[in-house]
């Protein structure tokens, strides 16, 4: 589980032009995995076992580890470190670092962070564990020490089944995440969070600067109406040049 | 001899995506300068007929594996497969689509040979060998210039961006054919499902003709399948629509849905909110129908018409069927 600045957050970048200042950012868990996260919470209720959150982030990351304690994890392990790195590598080590060697049948991840858009991690963290991991998956059935999902492709969907454990990377029709109780949010301070400080490994990503997209200029009101109509289809052929 | 640029190519039945040919397009200009060869490796079924299409962009060399069992991709196949062709070849630089394949197959890749992949790149340069690439963070918000300094550098390019260009004249791609030994697999790829009658997924779509809240109701996207389709365009739909259930999810454009980047984007009842807006702002050319003449999607829009979807909408097919003479 990742924490993210709301997607209704205004993104600004620092004054270094490297980085990204969230000192006025709002916090949330990942969209994507929060659709993993109520993945895993259904298939507790319906075959038993339990839900581990797993996270890696600063200090504040406690606030969505909350969060997600409130909306049906059991405990959580806190990977510690001043800040998330740029490398999905260097995420994906550091996880299944942590992984290695504990026991669990399903591994769900968001398909990637709405911050950085990379897209890896979950792939990653399976590869290095030697599990086999389905990404975008769009729905999931567990039983008999295996898994059918369904991931979605270009034009269509693919279905896959593997044996577990395994990995699972949630798109976002997975499912539709539940809303916590005021109970359920005081329930979650009494679950267990374990801390971790870690070293980072090794990056391999360098961001050599951050800057606005280019603004697009403003264009015309073509008219009102049908009779609008044949002047834009004249526009689009003639200047724009794309008919 | 090291230091060769390698293009994964993907296919979708038995041809080659157009996302592919970009790619090769770029793999040539970057193998230019490096003054290196472009392979490219191509994993599918039945492909051996297409192969020339490779050349036709720039390939030098296609190391080609074909078995029925790769006609979809498969995790555990295509990993192996390219693992032993990148150890064999030693590549500086490795391109591939930013596709569901590209994107789940690189960093698969990178983790096992402890290098990086920049994903969806828009734009790439070179710089002592190493890659330097252009990505939207934050769906767009902001673009990221990162240096990716593994070996080798790899990066996978957002589809349509990036110009498939043919070179002239064209290359005659030696092909090197590999065995495939199927390895053993905890994962079974089953089949593969299409929806509906749509050919063209968004991200590689030229038109997209796209509804929102304004459509009112799923029955009423038919006015817009029909503009779609004399246009040679694809469907697509605001997240208020998605969310409403009027369309699915795989239709949606925006933040959490697709980012698209085609010639010409056509909203229709779509208001223009952020998370929209930053999933086709990359289009080249954007139009916006909506009967509110102070929606957002006005600030933005290249073309507008203020007006009713339901009569303007209409009229434009009709207008587009004698353009194109249907």
């Amino acid at each position: 589980m990742r924490r993210v600045p709301d997607t209704a957050t205004r993104i600004k970048i620092a004054s270094d032009w490297k980085s990204i200042d969230t000192a006025d950012a709002e916090f949330v868990i990942n969209p994507y995995e929060e659709y993993a996260l109520e993945q895993a919470v259904q298939l507790k209720e319906k075959l038993g076992g339990e839900v581990t959150v797993v996270t890696l982030g600063p200090e504040k990351t406690t606030q969505v580890i909350m969060k997600a304690l409130a909306l049906g994890a059991d405990k959580a392990i806190h990977l510690k470190s001043d800040r998330i790195p740029d490398d999905p590598g260097s995420i994906a080590k550091a996880l299944a670092n942590e992984l290695k060697g504990s026991e669990f049948d399903v591994l769900l991840f968001g398909k990637k962070g709405v911050d950085d858009d990379n897209q890896q991690v979950g792939q990653m963290v399976a590869e290095l564990l030697g599990i086999p991991c389905i990404t975008q998956i769009v729905k999931l059935e567990v039983s008999d020490g295996k898994a059918v999902a369904r991931r979605e492709v270009e034009g269509g969907s693919i279905t896959v089944e593997a044996s577990l454990p395994a990995a699972f990377t949630a798109e976002k029709d997975l499912t539709v995440p539940r809303y916590a109780s005021l109970r359920e949010l005081v329930a979650a301070r009494k679950k267990p969070i374990v801390v971790k400080d870690i070293e980072l490994p090794q990056s391999f990503i360098e961001i050599v600067s951050i800057q606005n997209p280019l603004p697009r200029p403003a264009g015309k009101i073509v008219g009102r109406g049908v009779d609008a109509v044949p002047v834009l289809v004249k526009l689009l052929h003639e200047e724009a040049k794309v008919i | 001899m090291a230091g060769e640029v390698l293009v994964l190519a993907e296919s979708s039945g038995a041809a080659f995506r157009k996302a592919t040919f970009e790619a090769v397009t770029e793999g040539r200009r970057l193998a230019d300068l490096l003054n290196v060869r472009e392979y490219v490796l191509a994993i599918g079924n039945n492909l051996m007929d297409h192969v020339s299409e490779l050349g036709k962009y720039g390939a030098d060399n296609v190391i080609l594996v074909e078995d029925p069992s790769l006609a979809l991709f498969h995790p555990d196949y295509y990993r192996q497969i390219a693992l032993q062709a990148i150890k064999k070849l030693n590549p500086s630089i490795i391109l591939a689509a930013a596709t569901s394949t590209g994107k789940d197959l690189a960093p698969r890749l990178a983790i096992h040979l402890d290098t990086a992949v920049a994903s969806e790149c828009t734009h790439l340069e070179l710089e002592n060998g190493k890659l330097i690439a252009t990505r939207p963070a934050f769906a767009g918000k902001v673009l990221l210039r990162v240096r990716v300094n593994g070996t080798p550098s790899i990066a996978t390019l957002r589809p349509n961006v990036f110009t498939a260009k043919e070179v002239v004249p064209s290359k005659k791609p030696t092909v090197e054919q590999i065995q495939f030994d199927r390895p053993d697999s905890k994962m079974v790829v089953k089949e593969f499902v299409t929806q509906g009658a749509k050919k063209l997924d968004l991200t590689e779509a030229s038109v997209i003709v796209s509804g929102g809240r304004g459509m009112g109701g799923p029955q009423n996207y038919k006015i817009l399948e029909e503009l779609a389709e004399v246009m040679g365009g694809v469907v697509g739909a605001s997240r208020a629509s998605v969310d409403a259930g009027w369309r699915p999810h795989s239709d949606q454009v925006g933040q959490t849905g697709r980012t698209v980047s085609p010639t010409l984007y056509i909203a229709c009842g779509i208001s223009g909110a952020i998370q929209h807006r930053v999933g086709m702002i990359n289009s080249i050319v954007i139009v916006a129908i909506n009967k509110d003449p102070e929606a957002p999607i006005f600030g933005f829009a290249d073309y507008g018409i203020v007006g009713d979807v339901f009569e303007v909408v209409p009229a434009l097919t009709r207008e587009m069927k004698a353009f194109y003479g249907k």
